[in-house]
């Protein structure tokens, strides 16, 4: 069963994605024009943009997926995606936008004036920036399988191309505009679709979803525990504040007040849209049950079809969601590789300008892209995951104690973001290649935030206090420009 | 024995802070620091708050569910209570955490440039 719909459908996204590129290039002149889209961008083009860069494959199929496996453990997933930007909002969303950072490495830079601790930052941007990529890059391939049997390359090497392109000619500023119709386009493929089959699911007399009590109760330290569910929700709330795509957004914002609003409209937009991807999971347990031990992932895609049948309804709503699965891959992935390609150009290539930009997208696509045809095997939503315990042990804890406390030094921050976000990365990689753990070794290193996170803040504290000679001479007048309120600025 | 002498006032006039970083007095705190101290602490106070509040509401669950699983099988409208919470309530609620920050996270913005201003005209009198 191939469904003609989908081929077109995911070649209207593309070439729209790519169409509203060149409109944004024709507008981007100089250098700072295409880096920071010159803070000329609207408070809620800006939100949408967020929204639409931050809903990725693993928000679009995979909590689904997760949903329809393991039932209700796995709202924590969209709820903890919501919660970060409510952190983020709470702790740093004005005072990043005032230092006037544009990267995590600036902010480091600014903040305690050491280039040292730059470098290391930037690692760790580029380390989680390719983590979060690869999963983009392999849900594409996978959904371009499902829906058309195509070897899975294609689809990655498709999205890979789009993206890097656009990064690469469009700049920022084309990236804000490609951001905002993502959203907007992810969230109809995602909601139309699920409300006509919840007017399906009335209509044939609300059958009952057949599950067995785990999968309808929380658990009670059955096979994920308490630990993993409290360390799931500390890298979510947590890790949003220290992802790269998304520190990356706040500079277009005019200025501190303004970059609390979109953050709080970006919640809203978020959280509207994790109202949907439960359905799915919650229906695909009484229409597509071989999924949930298969491809639990492809849920998304293949309930419409299954559920309606055949038609042209079932069909056009398969393309629909298919479209939708196509603008989350590459509105994510050129986020992200914007924020790589950003720091790549003026920290490792050190070349401020247009030219540089471009060589270091194209290096920035290239990686990930070769990894994600080489590395098999990796599930979407737990690599997601590890970004997130990797970003919410390494720099929200410099980010938070930065923007708080005076007492912060260089080498505290340093030696909190090896011993913390070391640990995650370590983590990541021990599951990512390392042999199958179980036990409860196996649940520290499948879900290391609940100890990487206080390790992190613990080491920054205690290193930071034990070389307090080091405090910036300047940390006054630094907490006065992230703090100071807008009105009193020059 | 006379009351002793209130600690001498010192006014503090933003538009006199040297604009450029580089030109203010190095080594120990700069007028600016004394100012922003009781700004900064008041907006995390709010922000620590409103983190409790969230921590309680929403960090509380995991553990409520695990100790009391009665709690977990309460049905409302033929759907279970965790369900109903974690899928639908929770969005509302951290949305509404974030109206109350951003509200009082402003008046706390527009209480102390209000404060500054005030003092404006006196200090120039003065002058």
């Amino acid at each position: 069963m191939t469904n003609p719909y989908v081929l077109p459908a995911i070649g209207a996204v593309t070439l729209a994605t790519l169409a509203i590129g060149a409109y944004g290039l024709r507008l981007a002149r100089t250098t700072s024009d295409f880096l920071v889209a010159s803070r000329v961008i609207s408070p809620t083009w800006n939100a949408a943009a967020i929204g639409g860069e931050y809903l990725s494959a693993a928000s679009f199929l995979g909590v689904a997926g997760l949903i329809l496996r393991n039932g209700v453990d796995m709202l924590w997933y969209p709820v903890g995606f919501a919660a970060g930007y409510l952190a983020l909002l709470l702790f740093v969303a004005a005072p990043l936008r005032r230092s006037g950072a544009f990267t995590l490495p600036d902010f480091c830079e600014l903040r305690l004036g050491s280039r040292r601790l730059r470098k290391l930052a930037t690692g760790f941007v580029v380390f989680i920036g390719f983590l979060y990529l690869v999963p983009q890059l392999q849900g594409a391939g996978l959904t371009l399988s499902t829906l058309t049997g195509a070897p899975e390359w294609v689809g990655s090497a498709l999205v890979g191309g789009v993206v890097t392109a656009n990064v690469a000619f469009g700049g920022m500023r084309a990236i804000t505009f490609v951001q905002a119709f993502q959203y907007w386009l992810k969230l109809t493929a995602l909601a139309l679709p699920a409300i006509l089959l919840l007017m399906h699911w009335r209509s044939v007399g609300h059958p009952g979803v057949v599950a067995p009590l785990e999968w309808l109760l929380p658990s009670e330290g059955g096979h994920r525990g308490l630990f993993s569910t409290y360390s799931l929700m500390l890298a979510t709330f947590l890790g949003t504040m220290g992802l790269p795509h998304v520190l990356v957004r706040f500079y277009t914002n005019p200025d501190g007040a303004a970059a609390r609003r979109t953050t709080l409209v970006v919640l809203g937009l978020v959280g509207t849209f994790y109202l949907f991807p439960t359905l799915y999971g919650v229906l695909g347990r009484i229409w597509t049950p071989e999924l949930i031990e298969g491809r639990s992932d492809a849920v998304v895609l293949l309930l419409p079809g299954r559920a309606l049948g055949d038609g042209p309804l079932g069909q056009l709503l398969g393309a629909l969601v298919a479209a939708g699965a196509f603008a989350a891959f590459l509105s994510t992935a050129s986020g992200l590789l914007t924020a790589v390609a950003g720091v790549l150009a003026t920290d490792v290539l050190r070349r401020d300008s247009v030219r540089g930009f471009r060589i270091a997208a194209v290096l920035g696509g290239g990686v990930p892209l070769a990894l994600a045809l080489h590395v098999t095997g990796l599930n979407t939503s737990q690599v997601v995951g590890l970004a997130f315990a990797v970003a919410a042990s390494s720099f929200c804890p410099l980010l938070i104690l930065g923007t708080w406390w005076r007492g912060l030094t260089d080498l505290g921050a340093a030696a909190g973001i090896l011993a913390g976000g070391g640990a995650a990365a370590g983590s990541v990689l021990v599951t990512v290649f390392g042999p199958p753990l179980t036990g409860a070794a196996g649940e520290l290193i499948a879900e290391p935030a609940a100890w990487t996170v206080p390790l992190a803040f613990a080491v920054m504290v205690t290193v930071s206090l034990a070389t307090s000679r080091r405090v910036p001479m300047d940390v006054g007048q630094i907490m006065f420009r992230l703090h100071a309120p807008d009105a009193l600025r020059s | 024995m006379p009351p002793p002498e209130p600690p001498e006032r010192t006014r503090i006039v933003l538009s006199e802070i040297p604009r450029d970083d580089s030109a203010a007095p190095a080594g120990g705190p700069g007028v600016e620091d004394v100012l922003i101290r009781g700004l900064v602490r008041a907006q995390l106070a709010l922000a620590l708050r409103l983190a409790a509040v969230v921590l309680a509401g929403l960090g509380s669950l995991p553990l409520l569910f695990s100790l009391a699983p009665k709690f977990g099988e309460v049905e409302i409208a033929g759907f279970r209570l965790p369900w109903v919470l974690l899928g639908v309530l929770a969005y509302p609620f951290l949305i509404g955490v974030g109206v109350a920050f951003v509200r009082l996270a402003d008046r706390n913005e527009h209480d102390f440039t209000a404060l500054q201003r005030r003092e404006l005209p006196a200090q120039r009198e003065k002058a």
